[in-house]
């Protein structure tokens, strides 16, 4: 697997090669890590003072907040890590509020043995994914579990930013005549971390999509501050959110089968296995509901900023079957995308 | 991707499309046998657009819904032994047993993995000597060639810990069993286009001459379901019942010799009982005696196990288009695609998980 | 049942005594035995079900589908059917 040049900073030199239980438990190895490891990746002058709790300048307005914990295998997949996913999950749950995310607070739980050179690398990806977003890191925590009581490591990550005035976005939003927005391809994510995953013996061009989409966002609400709903397609897929909006709103979704962007070595992957890619997560991705009469200017601006380039309407909102989604066929004809039970599996019929 | 792509446009689609209406004047019941042309049906909406005078029944063509109740108790009650890896295709994970999925067992503590290959099971049980890996081997007989390899390797690389708990079905007899019942409704059949792949489809002959059925041997994407439809038609208009292969690009007369050649080798025909269906004669696969070591169920003397239906469910006499899933009482109470009872239910393109999803539709 | 699509052969190897190829599904590779399929050659596209090629593509057979397909266009055409405004009840 091939990283970015900026992942290739020099381990710094511990006492130890591997995590050990006394770094967690606060002593002197404690200090040793968060000195070498974390502050120097993640520093800020709030981080910096080393209190127990971020003392943070309040803007006045409505605060939108998120928590998700992060849990992959395999750790590193085509595209990124656990870290830069663990970032740009949470900075996309607190964007799609129309909220620029602002802070986030770190935790970790790191099996023991877990090499220092993997956790480095996982956090000079954090490092980059917080830059990229514009996000400063002002807390965070970390727990070693003995071996085999967690996988590897963990992450929580929690933020929280300011939701501008006039932006009510909400599931429950929808309205006749709206247009369905997604920003790109389907499935890149899901399929990148199924493809890797030992026992499916892949070589695959599929790479993850992980990526914060507060600046697309950013770009989105300066063409008009009237979008109705918001979300990241993560665990689920877009036939999850979608029927989220369509049960929330008690509104119909009418999909085009022929308008949904997949690309080739996705729709590969999913041919093989037998999976749909409007089941699979996507993580550097959102889909908009907006007004009609914005949605052609909403796409453009889309399409100026490099994660939105793929940007594209795939289907309306319809006062028929309310609380369904449907998916217009190639032939005419109209199924239901339903929600998912339970996760995707290979399938071999 | 070349040769999928080509075969899912639209506009060809429409004219094959076109043409069965302009020649269907009558009602006909037609059976495609296999769950991924099923699946190919709902996905694309086929059934929809097809003229109101053809009726498809989907047929027991999944290898996931038949697989019966006992079967699946077998593989729960090995894979949560303590020395077992069990290893499985991912569509059998959630198929429930009488008491409980595979998944369950994963959740207390059983190593139960997903494999996409056969080949895969075989590699756990190289790199794991001291643990007995068990290989879930169900299957059409699509799947049977690699399930058969499986264990030949095994057996030529000495890998004593590694078995397989068959339960292989076979297409034909399962035809046959439908055709010859008293209330059979089947004018005509899609043939698995990938069963023929491996078999060849001279076990069809006898069948299309015996029953009067014409059967086409039809292929999975949108062109290629619509194609096999209108050759059955075209036949059933005109009176003929032969066997057609539509799917020439795929399949040969004789199928894959190599392929059965290995299967005979390693399984012989035994009678199997269908999940919905109830037993039939000579309708599968089990190991032979000389790869006796590498049997799971007597390894694991679990032969013994059996375990009944839901009386409740009805999932057989909807598998053979005789009633429909609402007459069942269960239907969408005790019988859910979240809790389903039976076969029709497992599987998402079973006719109950279908009637399920649409009769939403219906309620609005 | 038996999911199985088709994808072109990039290479032949062998693994444990098996003759296995690498085979491209649109930028997918996935590991795949060859032993069913004896005479196939690299460039040639196969139907694999479950990590395993059964068939070599016959690329023949797949344009004789497409001619006769062909056909039923052109004679829409000349009755001057058009394809894509065809009405059907639902
Ligand atoms: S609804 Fe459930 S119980 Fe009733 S026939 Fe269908 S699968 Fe069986």
């Amino acid at each position: 697997m091939d990283f970015p040049e900026y992942l290739s900073c020099p381990v710094p030199i511990l006492t130890h090669d591997t995590v050990q239980l006394a770094h967690g438990a606060g002593g002197k190895l404690s200090n040793e890590m968060i000195d070498k490891i974390f502050l120097p990746r993640f520093s800020n002058t709030t981080l910096e003072k080393m209190e127990d709790q971020a003392v943070l300048e309040n803007p006045g307005g409505r605060i939108a907040f998120s928590t998700d914990t992060f849990v992959v295998d395999p750790i590193f997949f085509p595209g990124g890590n656990i870290g830069d996913l663990a970032i740009n999950g949470t900075v996309n749950d607190v964007a799609m509020s129309g909220a620029q995310p602002k802070f986030l607070s770190v935790a970790f739980i790191l099996e023991e043995g877990l090499p220092f050179e993997t956790l480095h690398r996982i956090v000079l990806s954090m490092e980059q994914a917080a830059k990229t977003a514009g996000i400063q890191i002002v807390a965070g925590d970390t727990k070693v579990v003995n071996r085999g009581s967690c996988d590897k490591l963990f992450i929580n990550t929690t933020g929280f930013g300011f939701v501008p005035e006039d932006v009510n976005i909400s599931a429950s939003n929808l309205q006749l005549g709206d247009k369905i927005i997604l920003s790109g391809t389907l499935a890149d994510h899901g399929m990148a971390v199924m493809t890797s995953r030992e026992g499916l013996s892949f070589q695959s061009t599929v790479r993850s999509d992980t990526a914060g989409l507060n600046h697309l966002v950013a770009d989105m609400l300066a063409v008009s501050k009237n979008i109705h709903a918001m979300r990241d397609p993560t665990r689920g897929g877009l036939a999850t959110s979608l029927n989220e909006f369509a049960m929330a709103s008690s509104k119909g979704i009418q999909l085009y089968d022929d308008k949904i962007p997949v690309r080739d070595d996705v729709r590969g992957a999913c041919e093989i296995l037998g999976i749909d890619p409007l089941y699979v997560a996507n993580e550097g991705k959102l889909i908009a509901v907006v007004p009609a009469d914005v949605a052609d200017s909403m796409v453009s601006a889309m399409r100026a900023n490099p994660l939105g380039k793929d940007a594209v309407i795939i289907g309306e909102v319809t006062d028929k079957h309310p609380g369904l989604v449907t998916l217009a066929t190639g032939l005419g004809a109209n199924r239901i995308v339903d929600m998912p039970v339970g996760e995707q599996l290979p399938r071999i019929c | 991707m070349k040769y999928l792509d080509e075969f899912r446009d639209p506009v060809i689609a429409k004219r094959i499309l076109d043409e069965i209406h302009r020649i269907t004047t009558q009602p006909w019941v037609i059976m495609e046998i296999c769950g991924g042309q099923t699946h190919s049906i709902i996905r694309n909406g086929i059934d929809q657009v097809l003229p109101k005078e053809i009726e498809l029944v989907h047929g027991p063509g999944c290898p996931v819904c038949v697989t019966p109740l006992e079967l699946i108790d077998q593989a729960i009650e090995i894979a949560s032994r303590p020395e077992v890896i069990f290893t499985s295709f991912g569509d059998m994970l959630r198929v429930p047993g009488s008491h409980k999925d595979l998944f369950m067992v994963r959740s207390e503590g059983g190593d139960v993995r997903t494999v996409f290959s056969p080949l895969e099971s075989l590699k756990i049980a190289r790199e794991n000597p001291n643990k007995e890996v068990v290989f879930f081997a169900v299957g059409f007989e699509t799947t049977a060639p690699g399930n058969a390899m499986a264990v030949a390797q095994a057996a030529k690389e000495g890998l004593k810990n590694f078995s397989e708990l068959v339960s292989h079905v076979l297409v034909p007899p399962a035809m046959e069993a439908l055709l010859s019942s008293a209330k059979n409704r089947v004018q005509g059949y899609l043939a698995a286009g990938h069963v023929c792949t491996v078999m060849g489809w001279d076990e069809y002959t006898p069948i299309a001459e015996k029953y009067k059925v014409p059967i086409v041997i039809t292929g999975f994407e949108p062109m290629d379901v619509l194609d096999g439809i209108l050759h059955t038609v075209k036949q059933l208009e005109a009176g003929t019942y032969q066997v057609e292969n539509r799917y020439a690009r795929i399949v040969e007369e004789g199928g894959n010799q190599p392929a059965q050649a290995l299967i005979r080798d390693v399984y012989e025909v035994s009678d199997r009982k269908w999940r919905g269906i109830g037993e039939i004669p000579l309708s599968g696969f089990k190991i032979r005696a000389k790869y006796a070591d590498h049997d799971a169920e007597l390894k694991f003397n679990v032969g013994d196990i059996k375990a009944d239906e839901p009386e409740i469910c009805i999932s057989g006499v909807i598998l053979q288009g005789l009633k429909k899933p609402h007459d069942c009482q269960a239907f969408g109470k005790e019988c859910t695609p979240q809790h389903p009872l039976g076969a029709t239910m497992v599987s998402s393109e079973g006719a109950c998980a279908a009637y399920y999803k649409y009769q939403r539709i219906l309620n609005d | 049942m038996c999911l199985a699509i088709p994808g072109k052969l990039l290479e032949v190897f062998e693994e444990n005594g098996l003759k296995m190829g690498n085979i491209d599904f649109a930028g997918s590779v996935s590991k795949a035995c060859l032993e069913y399929v004896p005479e196939i050659e690299v460039g040639q596209y196969t139907i694999v079900h479950a990590g395993f090629a059964l068939s070599v593509l016959n690329e023949e057979e797949a344009k004789n589908s497409f001619d006769a397909w062909d056909d039923l266009i052109d004679r829409a055409n000349k009755e001057g059917i058009e394809i894509d405004k065809l009405e059907r009840p639902n």
